[in-house]
This record gives structure tokens, sequence and C-alpha cells, in this order.
């Protein structure tokens, strides 16, 4: 969950992002799927195969059908002319809060019964913002106020699609752990309340630890009831069910993906020791500043790292982070990704990425992975998405310049062979947007304002002469136009 | 804390002293001798079962529609009423609100002594948290709401009445608009079972806290609720040598409801929300319907292909008042507000059966009106009756009773002379279970207003307690009506009426006092920013002023009031 002060300390990205790119949006219709398409003459960084130069890609049915030098158009298909451009796969962002309603059930230390996906919000504008970045599939999180979280989900950003059609399908469950400060809430307690527990992180860990002791037993239960099922035994009542266990149960079962929000080392020992202990494994540390300092132990462990290019100091458990960490991690063998946990840093991810080859030395290559074949690798998604190879989902971003440069800006952005990002529509479409809107609120305004209410009767008189025929006409005939008006 | 409940003995004091000039609330009398048997001759009849029938005769007896019909048999002891220019309507239905229930006193302050302790906060579903299902809009009904008048006078005859407040608030029940005793209006119970997706506050407010808890615990509740009944069964089969379930209130109470097909009411207004409700009904595999409604027009065909019945909120999306002008809707926000009185006429269209409710519509004129822009939206007039009346009694399974015009059928009517969405025309009587009511007109400003009270106004006054406070959200039409709600530290009360004419204003709540529901009323002068007069309740008189937040006055208002000891 993104800290206030982190927040402040973004302000000036924001305000740029605001001044140059003023998206003005409705609720968008998602695109038109054409059968074929083929992005030609583009360079294509292919992340797994090194970059072709001139090179194609063909899209069947929203898979890349054909990467190379001399692909065809087959008859039909549309054709994007990507002179002078640049493909990536689709950037995925490993830690996001964008399109929910909210966040946090911050009433209680484990909320493994909430869940991301009933609360998703299709119509959040940042689902836009992040495609005009080159997003095209996030991780949504849980917040980070309690030790155990709500379960999260993987989604592709399509846009103008109801929820239902947003899960990225097949993509393994995840939960939101979160260790350190914020869980605690020992910095955020309000006089008068009762204190909450955990107040320290050994409150944390014992609360993790219960939790799981409690899974535990009530997998037991279940596990005993299905085998005396199964051995044919009748007339048993079912065990009651219980959603707060449930997500646990699946994660001891190895069903149910940790991304645990953590930054100082110990805390990430000690998730690492409780893991063990219960016989689970954690998929992610999230964050994880500190992760430069055991990257060993990360790496023996076979966990991935999620974190920010340069954040650092924003709070006392955030003071040694450096930008070195991503670089570090990698050398050590940690599989690194770099996410935003952020609506406006989720739109220049690219950039994120491409700091970690000034500090710390990585290949163009290796950044790139960092917000492409990397996350989709810790969301196990990476049979599907993260590379552009044939068979994989046409989840692209194409750029004017190299997407590591500083001055590149996506022009489109495809998911499953749709454009639903268009740099130049969209600038196209914005006039015709401010004038819809600016017809609606002259509308929905004269309908409001009852037209006997512009010209009281008492206070004309004094001022002018009255004039009873010409005044009602152009307000009768506003008010008439209103309801048969409509767009 | 402590002054507070020093000043609540004095009130109470206060109350004692005058309450010798309380006079009890009016009783709700039809008018006259009582006839039982009536006959409505040469009216136009909308049965809304059927097509209309001109110059045709109802006749009600004993509380039943006895007779329909151009040649029905005028019995002999019928009072005729010449129906010659008027038209007939079954009794409408507000398809959803607390009208019936009166408005709570606002909760007492504790009484232990020291200071207000905070409710018990809940640590998971367990707790069972804002729940009360067993409460029940047919054990709540009472006769002494005043709306009940204010709602018969509007031409509703019936009401679909559950409690308010929390995620599962109590169940629903048909109630007629009249009786001797509350238990006379009482049509049929349980019929719904209304859940709210309201969170009681932000972080540190005990579970739940948010969208995603909520979810998570009602979930939790069905599945809770369903086990228990198969294990209550489990064990009364052989209770030997099994510990015995554990009884749960909120589990017990759902499980009968549910038995008696209530309807699970979800709440969904946006397309968001509806595709959660569509789905959310589905899992629960409950028999369901959709409250809100409103964003209907992008989701009808997804409602009519799940056969959900959906009730419809009539306060229309507008504006917010007193809002920052610089402040610029979305164009979604624009769009909604542009298109959703169009929905009536989109679920129309796509065959979803549908009913109207007031939603926070305070005056009941203001219901109909509401209802004329779904018509002027594309809904056809017929179909706009129809929700009103035989729709709703058929999404809550009183169609066999009441509904229609029709032999047999419980006699509540509406007698009109026009149009019944026409804004000219006057209801004339209203039956309610073969009781005749004349409607009374609601007065009506002498000069046209002088200036706009519409938004917020934030009122101070001295009551025996002390300094207080109360806010008023105003509406005043362009005649002067003024409707809307006011919030007091004894509770929330609509307008039951009220105008400005000239710059002289009035406007009169019934709240409940310790002494039950009684009319407050507020009246004085409006001089283009600020009110002045007086309070007049229950006797006394209480000086008051009142501000708009945010204005110059209010400023100055707020430094004196803080000397009188507010937090």
């Amino acid at each position: 969950m993104l800290n206030p002060s982190r927040a402040l300390s973004q302000f000036p990205c924001v305000l740029c992002l605001f001044c140059s790119l003023c998206f003005s949006l409705a609720a968008a219709t998602p695109p038109d799927t054409p059968s074929s398409v083929l992005i030609q003459n583009a360079t294509v960084l292919t992340v797994s195969h090194g970059t072709i130069e001139h090179g194609s890609i063909l899209i069947k049915d929203g898979k890349i059908a054909e990467v190379g030098q001399s692909v065809k158009a087959p008859a039909g298909a549309q054709v994007i002319d990507a002179t002078g451009q640049f493909v990536i796969p689709g950037i995925i962002d490993c830690h996001s809060h964008i399109a929910s309603e909210a966040i946090n059930e911050g009433s209680v230390s484990v909320s493994s019964m909430v869940t991301m996906e009933e609360v998703l919000d299709p119509d959040d504008v940042s689902i836009y913002r992040d495609l005009a970045g080159g997003v095209t599939a996030a991780n949504i999180l849980h917040g980070s106020a309690n030790s155990i979280g709500g379960q999260t989900l993987v989604i592709k950003l399509r846009w103008g699609q109801p929820a239902s059609k947003l899960p990225f399908e097949g993509a393994p469950p995840g939960i939101k752990f979160a260790l350190g400060e914020n869980p605690k809430r020992s910095n955020f307690s309000i006089p008068g309340q009762p204190r909450h527990y955990p107040a320290t992180r050994m409150g944390v860990e014992e609360t993790i630890r219960a939790a799981f002791a409690e899974a535990r037993d009530y997998k037991k239960i279940w596990d005993d009831y299905n085998k005396s099922v199964a051995a044919g035994e009748k007339a048993l009542l079912p065990p009651r069910r219980d959603l707060k266990l449930e997500p646990l149960v699946e994660v001891l079962e190895g069903k149910r993906y940790v991304h645990a929000h953590c930054y100082r080392e110990d805390e990430i020992l000690m998730l690492l020791r409780l893991a063990k202990e219960f016989g689970f494994k954690v998929r992610t540390f999230q964050h994880v500043l500190e992760g430069y300092k055991i990257a060993d132990e990360l790496a023996a462990a076979g966990v991935g790292a999620s974190t920010f290019s340069d954040w650092w100091a924003y709070k006392v458990e955030a003071y040694d982070a450096i930008p070195y960490n991503a670089a570090l991690m990698t050398r050590r063998g940690v599989l690194v990704s770099v996410n935003s946990d952020d609506a406006e840093e989720a739109t220049h991810l690219n950039q994120e990425a491409a700091k970690s080859m000034k500090y710390g030395g990585l290949s163009h290559d290796e950044a790139l992975k960092m917000v492409t074949l990397n996350p989709a690798i810790q969301l196990g998604i990476d049979k599907r998405v993260g590379t552009i190879d044939v068979g994989k989902d046409a989840d692209l971003a194409i750029y004017n310049h190299d997407p590591l440069s500083a001055y590149a800006v996506v022009q489109k952005t495809l998911i499953d062979g749709s454009i639903y990002f268009d740099r130049e529509k969209d600038i196209a479409n914005r006039a015709e947007i401010e004038k819809e809107k600016k017809a609606l609120a002259e509308k929905l305004k004269s309908a409001e304002k009852k037209p006997e209410e512009k010209k009281p009767p008492e206070k004309k008189p004094e001022e002018k002469p009255k004039l009873p025929t010409p005044a009602p006409t152009p307000t009768t005939a506003q008010a008439g136009a209103a309801p048969g008006g409509a767009p | 804390m402590r002054l507070r409940r020093f000043q609540r003995c004095a009130f109470t004091l206060a109350l004692v002293v005058f309450s010798f000039l309380v006079i009890g609330p009016p009783l709700l009398h039809p008018q006259g001798g009582e006839p039982q048997c009536f006959a409505i001759r040469g009216a136009k009849v909308a049965p809304v079962s059927g097509p209309p029938i001109e110059s045709a005769t109802v006749v009600v007896s004993r509380g039943i529609i006895t007779a329909v019909g151009k040649d029905a048999a005028i019995p002999p002891e019928a009072l005729v009423i010449d129906g010659n220019g008027l038209t007939v309507y079954p009794g409408l239905v507000d398809a959803f609100t607390d009208v019936g229930i009166p408005a709570a006193a606002a909760p007492s302050p504790g009484e232990g002594g020291g200071p207000r302790r905070s409710p018990e906060q809940a640590r998971g579903p367990q707790d069972r948290p804002a729940s009360t299902p067993w409460r029940s809009g047919a054990d709540e009904a009472n006769l002494t709401d005043k709306r009940i008048e204010t709602w018969r006078d509007g031409g509703f005859t019936t009401v679909i009445c559950a409690p308010k407040g929390g995620l599962f608030p109590g169940q629903a029940a048909v109630l007629d608009l009249a009786g001797e005793r509350a238990g006379d209006m009482v049509v049929k119970s349980p019929v719904g079972i209304p859940l709210s997706f309201q969170t009681s506050g932000g972080f540190g407010s005990g579970f739940p806290d948010s969208l995603l808890g909520v979810l998570s615990y009602i979930h939790q509740v069905w599945l809770d609720t369903d086990w228990s009944i198969k294990a209550q069964a489990f064990y009364e089969k052989n209770p030997r040598g099994i510990a015995r379930p554990r009884y749960d209130r909120t589990e017990a109470a759902l499980a009968e409801a549910l038995e008696d097909q209530a309807l699970v009411l979800v709440p969904a207004n946006n397309s968001v929300e509806l595709r959660r409700a569509i789905e959310l009904i589905g899992r629960w595999q409950v028999k369901g319907a959709i409250y809100g409604g409103q964003m209907g027009y992008e989701v009808a065909s997804e409602i009519a292909a799940k056969k959900l019945p959906m009730l419809v909120d009539l306060k229309w999306p507008e504006s917010e008042k007193d809002t920052d002008p610089e402040a610029k809707p979305t164009l979604r926000t624009l769009r909604f507000r542009d298109r959703a009185p169009s929905t009536p006429a989109t679920l129309a269209k796509a065959g979803v059966k549908f009913a109207f409710y007031s939603g926070g519509i305070a005056a009941p004129k203001d219901i109909l009106k509401a209802a004329k822009r779904a018509v002027d939206a594309g809904l056809s007039p017929d179909a706009a009756l129809r929700a009103f009346t035989l729709s709703a009694a058929e999404i809550f399974g009183v169609a066999d009773r009441l509904g229609s015009i029709e032999n047999g059928k419980i006699a509540n009517l509406v007698v009109t002379d026009g149009d019944l969405f026409e804004e000219k025309t006057k209801i004339k009587t209203v039956f309610v279970d073969g009781r005749r009511f004349e409607a009374h007109e609601p007065e009506k400003p002498k000069d046209p207003p002088k200036g706009d009270l519409t938004g917020k106004w934030k009122l101070s006054y001295t009551s025996p307690e002390g300094a207080e406070e109360s806010t008023a959200d105003l509406t005043m039409d362009k005649d002067g009506t003024i409707s809307g709600s006011l919030a007091s530290p004894r509770g929330t009360a609509n307008i039951i009426s009220g105008y400005l004419s000239g710059d002289k204003f009035t406007f009169t709540i019934n709240i409940v006092l310790d002494q039950g529901p009684t009319d407050v009323t507020f009246s004085g002068t409006f001089d283009g920013t600020s009110l002045k007069g007086s309070i007049s309740v229950l006797g006394m008189s209480l000086d008051f002023t009142g501000v708009k937040p945010g204005s110059a006055e209010s400023a100055a208002a707020t430094v004196g009031g803080a000397q009188g000891g507010l937090p």
C-alpha cells in the first residue's frame, strides 16, 4: 500500500503527467477483435531471443502466429505500419492497486476471506492510463494493513470490458501478506480506540503462525471428512466451511501464491523460516527494499523479488533502500521484477526498468525483463505472456523510441491482438469528448434549473421595464429542446 | 459527555413540565360515517390487469373489490360516488421503503455515567456485525408514522417496508397504509431480505470496514445459515453422542425467511454493481432481486437473461448541491445523469420485470414526477403504471390479492381527475382496504417565493439541553414548495410539508421524542442569505438561525457555537 510520504515525493511527476497527457475519457467500448493483424517493419524486442530489426509480427485470433523479417500479411489482415517504432511484450505490473473499489479490509489482522476479484472496477480510468504506459497485465493486490491480507488476482487491462472479462484466464490465485510497520499499525492507532494487535514485528509473526496453525487443523478436519466419504461412510455432516481458512489451506497445498509486502531483511528471513515450518513457499517478496542484503538467502529459497527502482527513505523502515537493489539481487541469482504500487508510476515502468542499467549496470535485455518476462514468471503466467514468441498472447506495446529511453512514448497497446490504446486516436477523440461533455452539462443544467427560476418576477420590474413576450420564448425553447435532444 | 448527560436530564424535566400541553398524535380515521360499501359509478377504470374501461363501475365491499365493469350491479347499501370525469387506478405501491416505521429517536448516550464507550467492535464474521435480520417491517409498522398519511395522499396505498440500517437490516413486509391497529396494515410478511453494502466507517471501525469485508461477510453468513439448517436437522435425527449445534439468531432468522421464499434484495445502481449483483445472486443460489438499478440502461439484457426482478430507485441522479462550482463531473457521470431516467424504458424493452420505489424522495408527488421523467424518456404510461402496481405485487408474491382492479382483490384504489402522470392531475380519493380517504392537498404558498432555499442549511438554536445544531437539506420547487430532510441530534426525519411564500418560510418534520412521534415546525423569514425564525415543538417555541455552511455567516456562527460546548 502506498505510503503518503511516498506519494508526496511523486508529486512533480504526477503533475507532469497530467499536463502532458490529458486523457478525457468516456466509458470506453472494447475494441473490435480482427481475426488477423500484422505489425510490420518494426524493431522487435522479443526479450526471449534478441532483437529483430525491420521485423514483423503476425497475430491470429489474438495469439502471436509468426515473428520475423519476412512475415506476409494474409488477405484481410489489419496492417499496423510500425516503421521506425519498437515493439515489446506488454508490460506486466507485479504490484498494483488500480481497478478496484476497495483496497484494504483493515479491521482484522487476518483478512484472507476477502478477495480483490469481487471489487474489481473496470471503469477505473487508471486502467486506461496504464495502457497508455504500455502495461497490459497487473497483479491486483490487497493493501498492507494486515499480516495476512486479502486474495489477489492478475488481470489483463481490457479497458471497456466488464469486470468478469478482466481476470487473466488461468493465472494462479494469490494472497497478500504484509510484514513490518504497516500490519503492526503502531503508527496508526487512534486515541480512544482499543490498541490493535499485532503491535510489533513479533506480533506479526505470531499472527501469521496462529492463522496457519488454525488452517492446518481445518485442513485436517476436511481431509478426514473426505477420507470417510471416500471410504463409503454415509450419513456424515460435512464440516462447516470457513472462508478465512480456505485460502490458507490453498497456500499450504501450494495452490495459491503468497505475495508478501516487506522492507527489512529481518522480517523477510522471519517469513522464510515460518514458511519452511509450515511447508509452503513464498512466491514473491514485494518491495523487499533490503533484499540486496540477503540476496543469497532469497536465491536459495527460490522466491521472487519485486521491488521499486529508486524509492527510499520515505519512512524509517525504508532508510536502507538503494537504487542498486534490483541489479544486486539479479547478479546473485534472484528473479527480480520492478513494480509500481501506484497508478502514476505504472505509466512509466519502462523508465523504472531502465534505471537498473544506470544503477548496477544491467544489460538492456535484463532491464527489459524486469517489467516483462520476470513478473510473468513470478505471477505464473509466463507460458502466455512476457516475451514475443509464437503461440503467446498478442499483448504488445509499440513505442516511438527504444522503450528504455526517456523519450519513448507508447503509440499503441494491444491485448489479445486488439488495440486497447492508440495514441493518435486518443488525441483525435479529445475534442469530440469535450464537445459531448459540454453539451450534456448544458442540457442537464437547463433541465435542473426550472425556467421560472431564472427570472424572479420581483426583481425584474425594479431593474427594467417588463418585456413579457421575448423573455419566455428562449427559455421555453431551451426547456423543450432538452428532452428531445438526446445525442 | 458529562455535560450532555446533564443536559439530557434537564431536557427530560422540561418535557415533563410541558407534557400537559401535548396532544397525542392524530389518529388516522377514515372520513364520514364509515360506510362499508362504495360504488364508484361512471368512471374510467384502469384495472392494469386488462385494458381501461370507460364509464365503468367499481364496487367495494368490506375491504374487497366485489364488482368491476360497465354493468356492475350496485348493491343497495352502497354509497355511490359519481365517477364522471374521474379515473380509478389500483392503489400505488412503493416497492421499497421504510415508510410505515416511524423515524427512530437518536440513540441515547450511555447510561453508565462515564464516557460513552464505543460500541463493541466486531472482530470478524463470527461477531455478526451490523446484522439484525430478525427485525421486521411487519413488527415495527406503526400507524403513528406521519409519512403514512403523506404517502396515501400521494396515491400510495401499499408499501414494501423494511427496517433500515446495517448489512442485514431486517425483513421486508407488504403493508397497506391504513388500519385501526398496526397489525391491520400487514398484508404479507416476510417478503424480502434486504441487504446493504454500506460500511459503518473507515479504518479502525471494526469488521467489516470495506466493500471487500462486507461481501466476504455476507458469503460467510449464507454458508453458515445453510450449514446450521443441515446441522440442526442432523442433530435432531439423533442427538445422542454429538455436540449440539450452536444457536445463532442471525442464522435462525435468515433460515426462516428463506423458507418463506423471501426475496434477497441486493443493492446495485451502476453497471459495475449491477453485474456484480447478478453474479452474487447466482452464486448464493437465492431467489433474488436488485434494488437501485439506475444504470440499468447499460445492462438490461444481462438482467433479463437471468430473469431477475428489479426495483428501480426513482430518485434520479442529479448534480450535487453546494459543491465546488469549479469541479467538473466526468463524462461518465454526465451521461449517467442524462440517461438514468431512460432505464425503465430499456428494462421494459428487454423484458425485465420491474417496480418503482421512492428511494430518497421525500414528497410523494415527486415520486410521480420522477416516474413522468421515465415516461418522457420512452417508457409507456401503461408500463409505468404497471411498475407502480401489478409488477410490484408480482415481484413480492402478492399479485393474488392486490396490484390490480379485479373482483376479489383487496380494495386499494386511487381516484384521480385525470391521467396519473400529468402534473395538473389531482388525486381525489384513496381507498385502502376499502376505507375511504379524501386526499388532502398539501398547503400551497400564497405568494411566489423570494429566492431559493435549496441546499444544506446549518440551523442553530438553544434547547433546554443547551446549544444545539441541526442540518436541514432542503429542496425548493419553483412554486416555493419545500421538501427534504433534517438531521438533528435527536435523529433524522423527512420534511412532511413546507413552503416559502414571499420571504416567509415554514416546514414541518415529525420525529420520535420521548413522548412519541411529534411534529416540529420551523418557520420564519428568509432574507436571501440566512434564515431566522422559531421552532415550535410540544408547545415550546425556540428561536433559531440558519446559514449555509461555508458562507461568512456560518463562520461566525461556528465561533459562537463553540462556546455552547459542541465537540
